[in-house]
């Protein structure tokens, strides 16, 4: 692929590759019509970033999808959508194939299950060559391979006939997005793209991305909930809530001087690193909440050595601290706070709860300790009991536990619904009726049913939008201040543990990289991988967010990793 | 972060719909959220198919129960289903399009009543479905929920004990153990065809607790101290509660059919005791010369389980909506 043969279907300059006008979509269900989309008008020109922003149900993929014309049959869709000077509305079931992958492709939010895992890579992206006609046979092949190397994957040649398990996330996206290039497409759609990936993953997809533009003139709809990623990749901006555009300019425009409320109630829930002073050191005397020494925790694999996902670390959360527990998937955090609570078994090492080794104690004292002990999951989706009502839900430990009477526990139960803001109808209500960031209150809402000591709190707040997070962090660290309990949080949102912690722990790989003072970790790191990560997470300013990824760009080169931006072979 | 910000969130909370993102047009149901048990009530209950089963299931029970009554309590019809009399009409059913006449159904052979025949056959098919039904259900949760909550060794154990009732023929086992059980009654027999028939159902069962136990909930229970018996039926077992009612409709309906078909074999339910089974096994002979003998017994059990089987795909559709058709 060069960048010439893309003329054959590129539009003229300054037309729009993607534009929506009036465009209105409703559903039909079973509750009557929900209005996901009502009436706006977008576009995206050749080698434009328009970031579309919005939180959960505000219709921002609902938009996407119609470009595409794949929204399911219960949609009623009103309005004008053009792709690349073609009516999407008008256009018959196999031009729409057609107008799929070569004029407009799709980049997804997870790319493991965007891939067929029981395809090889090379089955996938010729299937795609070959259905538009564009190679067959070897030369698919060696386009295929073109694309691979064109993404930054290494060794394409061998690596195409593998599979997509072998692969790494961020490989994965790449492919992905190789695949998307196939057919030189327009525009791309990337419905948050980087979301499921880690910080220094996410940066370098970005880079990826922003190649693409650059090079290719291809228009990016970016669809995202990251301000930060608008930031670092957007040229205009159009901001989303329940179904309206209620903003839309240039991204320092609309990030920098916000006109409309919600954005501007958007942009301040973002949590930013690096705004929160120096705090005082939190003293506490007495044995600690939680004490891991030497811990490491192994999981056996049938006919292989056990898989080591925690190596040796040790840390300490005192009385009345809030530690955070960083680094990236894999690296072994949420297995040391599972451990910390008794649900996985320790290989060896000691994990001392207020005192009292756990990993050698029976099964009547460590449910006596247990109750000294409340834990907040991530999914607040998956971690309430769908069959309870709240009420009962947040009264389960007390039950368990033999804590009071029925009128006492339910006295308790409106309390704690009164400390974390919710309406004490709210009760009998089942978890599925609730908002995500309600049943997050409800989580942590029984996680303090018992008064505990020591509270493990496991990603609590990255499943849910930011200016719910900004909300239930604020209550969060009220409570802390209440109730005055020690806390694990575990988190990879470095601005987050930012905003919490009194210290903070940084792994990699099942080992601990470097612990500290908050502001001694985050302000000034002695360790490169710290480093890493503190740059590559993204800032919602955009001249600042450029200025830190030159910094970063800079940096790798100095340890000596150039970052792969789109490779274009000059043939 | 001010008291204004706490407001957006609240805002963007009542969201009842999974799937829905904006507003909902229709104000009827604008705030009105259902619990898990209400939507699966409305969704029943606009299932035709499963209405129309439920009525005719309710009807034939109704009508098997009042006729001729239950135990001493005498019902309505006036006809008694041991007594012999004499042959009217060559035992042909008097039943026209608006009047019953003597004998509905028609006499058999010795001038007994055939409608008080039947009905005694469906009410002894009803009791055994239903208990088999219920019984199996029992035992299928159990081992299912044992077997897939704690794992290791005692589900390698439950789940080869499953496998081998499995591997033996369903008829053949249930002919061998019916035969010498049915001595005992049709309640003997019923626990012993809920003894073989339990299998289906744990495997079901331990699928889904396999899944449920990996949910962050569980979890969260095991963080609290919550022990396993109390994780298993406060935790996992009510989840599993729309699976569990599908498949017991399913099971009722091929207990109707086990249970004939044994009847009709002769290792079933044994005289003095009579099932539309072995109604229809003991006139087989007679399907020429006096073919109602055949024919009332065989559309019984043909509407019961009919009907039963559309009542549990009404249910099915109902606790998951995204299975079947689209909507």
């Amino acid at each position: 692929m060069t960048t010439t043969d893309n003329t054959t279907n590129a539009p003229l300059e300054g037309d729009s590759v993607l534009s929506f006008t009036d465009l209105d979509v409703k559903f039909n269900t079973e509750f009557g019509r929900v209005h996901a989309v009502k009436g706006i008008s977008l576009d995206v020109k050749p080698g434009e970033v328009l970031a579309l922003v919005g939180e959960s149900g505000s219709g921002k993929s609902v938009t996407s999808t119609s470009a595409l014309g794949l929204l399911p049959r219960n949609a009623t869709i009103n309005g004008k959508i053009n792709v690349a000077g073609k009516s999407v509305d008008t256009m018959s079931s196999k031009g729409l194939r057609k107008m799929r992958g070569d004029d407009v492709a799709m980049v997804f939010q997870e790319p493991m299950t965007a891939l067929n895992p029981v395809l090889t890579v090379r089955t996938q992206m010729v299937e795609a060559l070959e259905l538009h006609g564009k190679a067959y046979g070897k030369e698919a092949d060696e386009k295929a391979i073109e694309l691979l190397r064109m993404v930054g994957i290494p060794d394409p040649e061998r690596r195409l006939f593998q599979y997509p398990h072998e692969f790494s996330g961020g490989q994965r996206q790449r492919i992905v997005i190789a695949m998307a290039l196939s057919c030189d497409p327009t525009v791309i759609i990337a419905d948050e793209p980087t979301t499921a990936l880690d910080v220094t993953v996410q940066a370098e997809i970005l880079d990826l991305l922003r190649s693409l533009k650059e090079e290719l003139n291809t228009g990016i709809l970016l669809i995202t909930h990251s301000m930060g990623v608008v930031a670092d990749m957007a040229d205009r901006v159009a901001v989303m809530y329940k179904g309206d555009l209620v903003e839309q300019g240039t991204v320092h425009e609309v990030l920098m001087e916000p006109k409309h409320e919600y954005t501007k109630r958007l942009l301040d829930s973002v949590p930013r690193l690096g705004t929160r002073g120096e705090t005082p050191p939190v003293e506490s005397d007495g044995p600690k909440a939680l004490e891991v020494t030497d811990l490491v925790v192994e999981f056996h694999r049938q006919g292989k050595t056990p898989f080591r996902a925690v190596d040796h670390v040790s840390l300490s959360v005192s009385r009345g601290e809030i530690v955070g527990l960083v680094g990236e998937s894999g690296s072994g955090k949420s297995t040391i706070a599972r451990t910390a609570l008794g649900l996985i078994p320790a290989a060896s090492g000691e994990v001392a709860i207020l005192g009292e080794d756990i990993t050698k104690m029976k099964r009547k004292p460590l449910k006596a300790l247990r109750k000294r002990v409340g834990v907040v999951f991530q999914d607040p989706a998956s971690s309430l009991n769908p069959r309870l009502p709240v009420g009962d839900c947040i009264a389960e430990p007390m039950e368990v536990h033999n804590v009071g009477n029925k009128a006492s526990r339910r006295e308790k139960v409106l309390e704690l619904l009164d400390a974390v803001e919710l309406p004490r109808a709210m009760a009998n209500r089942y978890p599925h009726e609730l908002s995500g960031g309600q049943r997050q209150r409800v989580s942590i809402a029984r996680a303090l049913s018992l008064d505990p000591e020591l509270l493990v709190a496991d990603e609590p707040t990255s499943a849910l939008d930011v200016s719910v997070q900004a909300a239930v962090l604020k209550m969060f660290t009220a409570l802390q201040e209440q109730y005055d309990f020690g806390c694990l949080f575990v988190s990879h949102d470095l601005a987050v543990v930012d905003m919490l912690a009194d210290r903070v722990v940084v792994l990699k790989d099942g080992e601990v990289v470097e612990q500290g003072d908050r502001e001694r970790v985050l302000r000034n790191p002695q360790e490169e991988y710290t480093k890493r990560l503190l740059m590559a997470a993204p800032v919602p300013d955009p001249d600042e967010q450029r200025e830190r990824r030159e910094e970063r760009h800079r940096f790798l080169e100095e340890v000596g990793e150039r970052e792969h931006g789109l490779r274009i072979d000059d043939k | 972060m001010s008291e204004e910000n706490r407001d957006t969130a609240m805002q963007g909370a009542p969201e009842p719909l999974p799937h829905a993102g904006g507003d909902i047009d229709d104000p009827k149901f604008a705030d009105k959220s259902y619990s898990q048990g209400q939507l699966v009530r409305r969704r029943f209950f606009r299932h035709k198919g499963a209405i129309a089963g439920l009525a005719v299931l309710v009807f034939i029970t109704l009508l098997a129960f009042t006729s001729i009554g239950i135990g001493p309590i005498p019902g309505w019809w006036d006809q008694d289903f041991t007594k012999t009399g004499t042959v009217v009409n060559g035992g042909k059913p008097t039943m026209g399009f608006f009047h019953f006449g003597e004998h509905p159904f028609g006499q058999d052979t010795t001038g007994r009543d055939y409608f008080a025949l039947v009905m005694r056959g469906t009410q002894i098919s009803l009791v055994i479905a239903f208990v088999v039904g219920i019984l199996s259900t029992i035992i299928g949760t159990i081992i299912g929920a044992v077997a897939g909550y704690f794992r290791g060794w005692a589900e390698s154990l439950l789940m080869r004990i499953t496998d081998l009732f499995i591997i033996i023929p369903l008829l053949v086992f249930a002919a061998v153990l019916g035969s010498i059980a049915s001595g005992a009654g049709i309640w003997a027999l019923a626990v012993v065809l809920a003894a073989v028939t339990w299998t289906g159902l744990a495997r079901l069962v331990r699928g889904e607790v396999l899944s449920l136990r990996e949910r962050e909930f569980v979890a969260a229970a095991q963080a609290i101290g919550t022990g396993n018996w109390r994780i298993i039926f406060r935790h996992i077992l009510p989840n599993t509660i729309g699976v569990i009612i599908v498949a017991t409709t399913f099971a009722i309906a091929s207990a109707i059919l086990l249970e004939t078909s044994l009847s009709f074999l002769g290792f079933g339910v044994q005289p003095p005791d009579i099932s539309l089974g072995s109604l229809i096994s003991d006139y087989q002979t007679a399907f020429t010369s006096r073919p109602w003998l055949f024919w009332f017994p065989g559309v019984f059990i043909l509407a019961i389980a009919l009907s039963v089987n559309f009542i549990g795909d009404g249910l099915r559709d109902a606790f998951d909506p995204r299975q079947g058709k689209d909507g």
